[in-house]
């Protein structure tokens, strides 16, 4: 994944309309990703839900669905997705999140742009000991 | 010491910046109270029975001077409550016969943190910014993620070391905190590591415990165990590997987390905590946990596997301080000095074969300064007393100190030559009392005073027994004990780890107080960790002192062998189990007061 990417945010809305040539594939929270290797490499984006905010399983899924089955296409984040988590979101792998509605979408965008790094390796980036050792 | 390089400076203060944005969405309602609240936990704030608290992050226990003067400006300047807030605590707890209520104070915790009980919210991002100046913070003290990670308070100094813990614990600090993966668990996760052959970080009573062992080659690596925990359901950790070589502990702790974060219960916060689907589990979940390391490791690339180079990096932090005074031989005069004294001064005396340990320098000693004393709760410390800590901790110890889990605080590098200085010091400070490991050497939570949780009250338990057992030669004769008192099930005071454990039950709404025997830490002079038993129905709070002497005197006259062959409490306990304490027990109920 390029380091440059960042997560992409939608409304409710936009995502609504984004009834493009997608094929959609939405992985219940307590489904093994791994027991729909064929669905997730078939689907062009794969949705993982949040049932409430406070529960982590789909940062698991999303860590196994980028990092071990290696998807390319988008991942994107539904259901409870507030401002404060995207950058989870972001480093477990997901490319795109529905943010709920009333969230404010410049709130959201500045808890991104929080911490310039992090202590250890995610689906995006190296530990920066490991990215050091590399130069 | 770790010291902060820039890298973690700017990362402590953005996290602060981060806080002090969620502040004040949250007070200007674009964060909801629900979207707040996992937010402040995970920073450490809590909101409690009277006022909010705070407990701040002491990584493996470790603190340098410097962080403690800031402890003492937080609770000098920050720990105290508005006028009504206060004045309403006092009138509530007045009527449980509470009369006094510290300001201006903090605690130290048995998982080596430290809390503070009055401070405004209004003022908390204020005081972050405050912890920040010396690298301190409240990251994951609380919410379900993976929390302050503790250590063994005699880490890189203690004689029986296979090897030093801290940069272990240094790395595991870094890849736990903000692990982008692990921030919404299904419950708390606890990680305890030691290097040394005695175990005295209660390793089996976390959700991971870790033991730096040598295989047969003499690599050195990690005595793995999973599932530990207290709470409700008190169980020993299961060892998932006898030896997983060090590089790879991240992948391998990686492998569990993920585990638990796909498969713990999430339904019942009762049984969410890891220990349940290992038991619920068995064999299938090691055998997930192996594959899933085994994928880490092949799949993934190995991503935490801890090279060489940085283990090397952050061991250079944890060299013996030049300023100890290390390997300099003992000044003839002052130890002349020190044994005129002790032979003058009983209470030195008792405080020297007490409070002081060998060091892995025959040169240096580790000296344990107690918070156990009358008029001031386990562990409690004024801002005064801490900035004159601080002070010794300058003179003394090579600005260097460590919070223990039992709440006391250890001196890790004291030269042979200031024994004596230091305790008169201490003792002028009321922190040289010579109880380490004795029975008023209890653990306990702050209890029905301050925690929303607590069913019952702690701290006049504590009180009671402090006061009760003063007399230092009635103290060494029952000898070494451990009471660990919590004022809930959540069991912050460890009971169920104490040779007698103490727990505040709620029965119809009064304080009740199950008495448990038989409880282990796993340490060598406790035996195996494993819970203690009940001892037959609840004791109100005034019975529980009585009930505890009518125990001690049970075990005085059941105890076999003389001098050093003295059986301990805890091996008599063992030996003839629960029948006789029980009947002493029960002699002294007041059956009037006494509910079912």
């Amino acid at each position: 994944m390029n380091e440059t990417t960042r997560i992409h945010l939608l409304t409710p809305a936009a995502h609504a309309a984004d009834d493009d040539n997608a094929s959609v594939f939405a992985l219940a929270n307590d489904a093994d990703p791994l027991d729909h290797r064929d669905a997730i490499a078939n689907a062009s984006r794969v949705e993982l839900h949040f049932p409430q905010f406070t529960d982590g399983r789909a940062y698991s899924q999303a860590y196994l669905i980028r990092r071990r089955l290696r998807f390319a296409g988008d991942l994107r984040a539904t259901g409870d997705v507030l401002a404060d988590q995207l950058i989870q979101m972001e480093r477990t792998g997901f490319s795109s999140a529905v943010l709920k509605e009333g969230i404010e979408l410049a709130d959201a965008r500045r808890q991104l742009e929080r911490f310039d790094t992090f202590y250890q390796a995610d689906v995006v980036r190296d530990a920066p000991y490991r990215r050091a050792a590399e130069k | 010491m770790y010291r902060y390089n820039e890298f973690d400076k700017a990362f402590v203060q953005s996290r602060a910046a981060q806080f002090r944005d969620q502040i004040e969405r949250w007070q200007d309602g674009r964060l909801s109270e629900d979207a707040f609240r996992p937010l402040r936990l995970q920073n450490g704030w809590y909101v409690q029975r009277h006022a909010p608290m705070l407990r701040v992050a002491v990584p493996y226990g470790e603190l340098s001077s410097a962080q403690l003067r800031v402890l003492a400006r937080v609770a000098r300047e920050y720990d105290e409550p508005e006028a009504d807030v206060y004045r309403q605590a006092l009138d509530a707890q007045k009527k449980l016969g509470t009369v006094r209520l510290p300001t201006h104070h903090a605690h130290f915790t048995t998982r080596t943190n430290v809390q503070f009980n009055w401070i405004p919210l209004a003022k908390a991002a204020d005081v972050m910014d405050l912890l920040a100046t010396v690298d301190m913070h409240g990251i994951q003290t609380s919410g379900n993620c993976i929390r302050n990670i503790s250590c063994d308070e005699r880490a890189g100094v203690a004689p029986d070391e296979i090897a030093d813990p801290r940069p272990f614990a240094e790395i595991m600090r870094q890849w736990t905190t903000l692990h982008p993966e692990f921030a919404f668990l299904p419950r708390k996760f606890k990680i305890a590591v030691t290097g040394a052959r005695e175990d005295r970080a209660a390793t089996g009573w976390h959700d991971v415990g870790l033991r730096l062992v040598h295989d047969a080659e003499g690599e050195l690596g990690f005595r793995v165990s999973v599932g530990g925990g207290m709470g409700r359901t008190p169980v020993i950790g299961t060892v998932l590997r006898e030896f997983l070589p060090w590089r790879h502990i991240m992948n391998y702790i990686e492998a569990v987390v993920r585990v638990y974060n796909r498969y713990g219960r999430r339904d019942n916060k009762y049984k969410a905590r890891i220990k349940i689907l290992v038991k619920v589990e068995g064999q299938r979940f090691i055998d997930d946990v192996e594959e899933e390391f085994q994928q880490i490791v092949e799949l993934d690339g190995g991503p935490h596997t801890i090279p060489r180079s940085e283990f090397d990096r952050v061991s250079a932090y944890f060299v013996t301080p030049a300023v100890a005074g290390s390997g300099r031989a003992p000044d003839p005069q002052a130890a002349a000095a020190l044994e005129a004294a002790a032979a003058a001064t009983p209470q030195l005396r008792r405080w020297l074969a007490r409070n002081v340990a060998p060091h892995r320098d025959p040169s240096l000693r580790i000296v344990t300064l107690s918070f156990k004393r009358p008029l001031q709760a386990p562990g409690d410390a004024s801002a005064d007393q801490l900035e004159r800590v601080a002070d010794l901790v300058d003179r003394f110890s090579a600005s260097e100190a460590r919070v223990t889990h039992t709440q006391n605080i250890v001196l890790p590098w004291v030269h042979v030559d200031a024994l004596l200085p230091l305790w008169e010091a201490a003792r002028d400070m009321g922190l040289a009392s010579a109880n380490v490991h004795l029975l008023t050497d209890m653990i306990a939570c702050p209890g029905g005073d301050f925690c929303a949780l607590a069913n019952a009250r702690s701290l006049p338990i504590a009180e009671a027994i402090t006061e009760r057992y003063q007399d230092l030669d009635e103290l060494e004769d029952i000898g070494e004990i451990d009471l660990h008192i919590s004022g809930c099930i959540n069991s912050c005071g460890h009971h169920h780890s104490g040779h007698i454990g103490v727990l505040g039950v709620d029965k119809d709404g009064a304080e009740w107080y199950q008495v448990t025997l038989g409880g282990s830490d796993g340490s060598a002079r406790s035996g195996d960790a494993q819970p203690g038993r009940v001892i037959g129905p609840s004791f109100s709070a005034h019975e529980v002192p009585d009930a505890i002497d009518a125990v001690l005197t049970t075990y005085v006259s059941l105890r076999t062998g003389d001098g050093v062959q003295r059986e301990s409490f805890i091996d008599t306990v063992r030996r003839v189990g629960l029948d006789p304490f029980k009947a002493a027990a029960n002699a002294v109920r007041s059956t009037a007061e006494h509910a079912a």
